[in-house]
């Protein structure tokens, strides 16, 4: 291959190489997790110390990990059902009602999203002092559904968005009354916006540590865990935990793209 | 024709008269979560507000406050921290800058390079956010410390000089805030890209021939919605995170975020740290407001 | 129950902007009836009003007997084919037709969707999705889905709108076939007034909200009564001339200089001034001062002289002829085809001759409805 030829197929793709180092530089942090969760570094897992089975074997093994991890997620779980269930029903009013106040309510939503988080957390904090509400397990749900309803909010809104209200016209014109119609036309059409909204919610509940932090008293959670423990060394099994985490991500999403090819049949 | 029993339309009752009782629906839909924003969002706000005026006991007991209206809360928590105000700012501002630079030619290879992989790519720019953010700024840590493999490498190739550590470094804070609020920066600049008739860029092309002049003039006035939702879903974030300067940076790093977070917990002043979040909170939603009207995008949400 | 579909003084208005403005309309049972007119003129507006979707500002909708003025679309016996069909995408073809079976309570609903896809002639797509198919095969469906139902007034928002012109006049054929044999009343809206002349018994133009005429296709084409409908449907050739006197039945009018004979009945104005018209096809050019070819000396005839042809356009089956007359307006001219070779160069002067009979006359602005 000349030089000439070399040059061409450099400028050609030069995008696409591009993409490839920008994807390398995103997974690296992945990459570096996942294989130190095979370390055998024990409880301070910085140098590499040697291949290792044990900590995917015993993931709960270093103390607090999974008491933490099960917070995380009997928290993820609980805030994503309230901020779903009520940010969806904001959505529908916002786009399929008349009422007044529209810009007021459309501001109350879009704040929270443009505060930074220290300053949702801080002032969270101030009400429950001023208040004198001991902070703990319920009070980290209430922030998490507190910042998520706007995420939701705005994902399902753009869902309905694509759905042709005509089509709710059409179900009406066929007998079918405002809560048949709701249930049997818009509702499945618009499932799966409240499903990645629901997910986004999760993880944003999963992976939140600054708001989680200022209200959470004693109660841990697994970005918690992590942080606390950065000073003393993080156990491999926080590796395993997070290297886990992004693998059933994985998978659920491409389950998620099998089931959608397959429900649309070529031809 | 077959003679099928055809199930005749039914008779309609008598005329119902015109409905009003539908107009409570959205009242109805809106009001738990909205109660929710303003008791845990609105109420808390107030509530900062009006900590931030408050006084020292005179009891002279640490840690307490009684209610007052001490406006100069604002101005002497403002001029003692102003370094850790710039700071903030200024991170997350090359942040920004350097994740657009990352972000943009990535986003516009997935729109137009890729084909059928596109929806498999955006996951991929995702995915990784998947696994804990604080792992992920450790990882970082690790990989930028001097027993890693950058930091020898960069020396053998003499970009960093000698004695010189990546960690606990104003670099490495600007690096991990880039790094972990790339997504936020990728996938509204995708979407607006994505959007581009390339019809248009094909035009372009025709036009200027030189592509550089075309991505100036085509395609970045047209993606230019994306380019703000991007800059100000990661901007905003930025500028308020702490947790990148906690464990990237060193003490003379420290962030306006950390500030408030020692005078909640540490050092108890609740005034200072109520002060300081409304500042941070005032000054970026004028940025926003200023950047909105300057760049022409009315509806955010 | 059965019955006339009938409109008393509906209004509808957004805000200040008045949709349909006072409409009567009285739609036989069983009849396949047009709303045509230029888009924003309120045809979809007053179909929707019928169909329950929108809800007069005041006015009365009746279907025999009953009142429907405010019932909820899904208490009404009428069914409503979208403009976009709006086939459900969730659904298959088969559910999509069965729907407002279901929503009824119909428990065995096979037969009656099997018949209705029969009738469009596609029980073979009954399990595809709606995404699958071609825009005339969803039109046909959306046709199936509303008709299953049997509604006592069937609604058809300019549903051929989005076919290629091969596929709509097929389809044109296709539902009046469909009407005829199923025998529902059917309203359809369309801005195309040759897809509404072709299709319907009884056709209402409407032009900005109100109903400028209403008759038998026929009816409204010969013998216009306003300048909106004879410039809408068709072309007219409209000159200004003013009332001169009257004979037994005929009016004698001063057009531009030139005397002209209208029938009493065809002057829709006691007016002094009006304007005088006549369909193109129905004017012959003659030499001046000579006879028409095909038209008996004899016959009753009106003519213009002075005329100097400014165009010929030979489209295959007629030429259409632009004539400059010496008031300097040009008037159209249809000539089939009949001779081979060009028989009025450009150029050359003519008489316009037409027979008296096809000539009306109305007040209005001479361009009304020109598009």
């Amino acid at each position: 291959m000349s030089l000439h030829t070399l040059r061409r197929w450099l400028g050609a793709n030069a995008l696409r190489i591009y993409a490839v180092i920008a994807f390398a530089y995103i997974f690296l942090p992945v990459a570096y997790v996942t294989v130190f969760s095979f370390n055998n570094g024990g409880r301070s897992n910085i140098v590499w110390r040697g291949f290792t089975l044990d900590n995917w074997a015993d993931p709960c093994g270093a103390p607090e990990v999974c008491t933490a991890l099960g917070n995380s997620l009997k928290i993820g779980v609980i805030s994503t059902v309230l901020a779903t269930v009520l940010g969806t029903m904001i959505a529908f009013a916002l786009t399929r009602h008349r009422f007044r106040g529209r810009t007021a309510t459309n501001l109350l939503i879009f704040l929270p999203m443009a505060t930074p988080e220290v300053v949702l957390a801080a002032a969270l904090l101030t009400l429950f002092l001023n208040l004198g509400v001991p902070r703990g397990f319920w009070t980290i749900v209430i922030a998490h559904v507190m910042f998520s309803i706007s995420f939701v909010v705005v994902a399902v809104k753009a869902r309905i968005a694509t759905l042709d209200p005509r089509l709710e016209q059409a179900a009406m014109d066929l007998y079918a009354t405002e809560l048949e119609t709701f249930r049997r036309v818009t509702f499945p059409l618009v499932a799966p916006g409240i499903a990645g909204a629901a997910l986004l919610a999760f993880s944003l509940s999963f992976d939140d540590f600054i708001i989680t932090n200022f209200n959470s008293g004693a109660v841990n959670t697994f970005p918690k865990f992590v942080y606390v423990s950065a000073a003393r060394g993080i156990p491999a099994q926080a590796y395993v935990i997070g290297a886990a985490m992004f693998f059933m991500a994985m998978i659920i999403v491409a389950v998620g793209e099998v089931l959608r090819a397959r429900r649309v049949p070529r031809g | 024709m077959v003679h099928v029993p055809i199930p005749t339309a039914e008779h309609p009752p008598a005329p119902a008269p015109s409905p009003r009782g539908r107009r409570w629906t959205p009242y109805m839909l809106l009001t738990p979560g909205m109660l929710w924003l303003a008791v845990f969002f609105g109420l808390p706000l107030v509530f900062v507000f009006l900590t931030s005026l408050y006084v020292p006991a005179p009891s002279g007991l640490a840690g307490e406050y009684v209610p007052a209206m001490r406006w100069a809360n604002y101005s002497e928590a403002f001029v003692e921290y102003l370094p850790q105000f710039g700071r903030s700012f200024l991170y997350a501002g090359i942040a920004t800058v350097l994740a657009f630079l990352i972000a943009y030619p990535l986003a516009y290879a997935i729109a137009f390079k890729t084909g059928r992989w596109r929806n498999l790519l955006l996951i991929l720019v995702v995915a990784p956010f998947f696994t804990s953010f604080l792992l992920r700024t450790m990882a970082w840590r690790q990989i930028l410390a001097d027993e890693g493999f950058v930091v020898p490498v960069l020396k053998a190739l003499n970009i960093l000089p000698e004695g010189m550590a990546l960690t606990a470094s104003p670099v490495a804070v600007v690096a991990g805030l880039t790094y972990n609020f790339l997504p936020f920066m990728t996938l509204p600049l995708y979407a607006s890209i994505e959007r581009i008739d390339p019809r248009l860029l094909e035009a372009g092309a025709d036009l200027y021939g030189n592509s550089f002049t075309v991505l100036r003039k085509v395609t970045l006035p047209l993606s230019l919605p994306g380019i703000v939702s991007g800059t100000l879903l990661t901007f905003i974030p930025a500028a308020g995170d702490y947790i990148n300067a906690q464990l990237l940076g060193n003490r003379s790093t420290t962030v306006l975020g950390q500030v408030i977070d020692s005078r909640f917990f540490r050092i108890v002043d609740y005034p200072a740290a109520s002060a300081l979040s409304f500042i941070l909170m005032i000054t970026i939603l004028v940025l926003v407001l200023v950047y909105i009207r300057r760049a022409g995008t009315e509806d955010l949400v | 129950m059965s019955g006339d579909l009938r409109l008393q003084g509906v209004v509808k208005s957004f805000g200040s902007f008045v949709a349909v403005d006072d409409i009567d309309l009285t739609i036989p049972e069983g009849s396949f009836f047009a709303l045509l007119g230029p888009s924003g003129c309120g045809k979809t507006t007053t179909l929707r009003m019928i169909a329950g979707l929108e809800e007069p500002t005041s006015g009365a909708v009746h279907l025999g007997d009953l009142d429907i003025t405010y019932l909820r679309p899904y208490k009404r016996p009428v069914n409503t084919v979208f403009q976009n069909y709006a086939l459900f995408p969730h659904l298959d073809i088969y559910e999509n037709v069965a729907f407002g079976l279901r929503r009824r309570g119909v428990k065995d609903v096979s037969g009656a969707v099997n018949e209705a896809l029969e009738l469009v002639e596609l029980p073979h797509l009954a399990r595809r999705k709606p995404a699958q198919l071609s825009g005339g095969q969803q039109q046909r469906i959306a046709l199936a889905r509303a008709i299953v139902n049997r509604p006592q007034v069937l609604l058809l928002d300019e549903p051929l709108g989005a076919l290629d012109l091969k596929l709509r006049r097929q389809m044109q054929v296709e539902l009046k076939r469909i009407q005829t044999e199923v025998g529902i009343t059917f309203v359809h809206v369309t801005h195309d007034q040759e897809e509404a002349m072709t299709m319907a018994d009884t056709v209402a133009v409407m032009n900005q909200g109100r109903i400028e005429q209403l008759g038998a296709p026929i009816d409204l084409y010969e013998s216009p009564q306003t300048t909106f409908v004879a410039n809408f449907l068709g072309q007219s050739n409209l000159v200004p001339a003013t009332r001169k006197g009257s004979e037994e039945g005929v009016v004698v009018v001063d057009c531009q200089g030139q005397l002209l004979h209208v029938p009493a009945g065809r002057l829709t104005t006691d007016q002094s001034a009006f304007l005088v018209g006549v369909r193109p096809e129905k004017i012959r050019l003659a030499d001046p001062g000579a006879d028409a070819s095909g038209m008996a000396a004899t016959a009753a005839l009106n003519r213009l002289t002075g005329g100097r042809i400014v165009d010929a356009s030979f489209s295959g089956v007629s030429t259409q002829y632009l004539v400059r007359m010496p008031w300097e307006q040009e008037l159209m001219v249809f000539a089939q085809n009949l001779e081979v070779g060009d028989l009025f160069p450009a150029g050359s002067a003519v008489d316009l001759v037409w027979q008296r009979e096809h000539t009306f006359g109305l007040v209005g602005d001479r361009v009304a409805g020109v598009e």
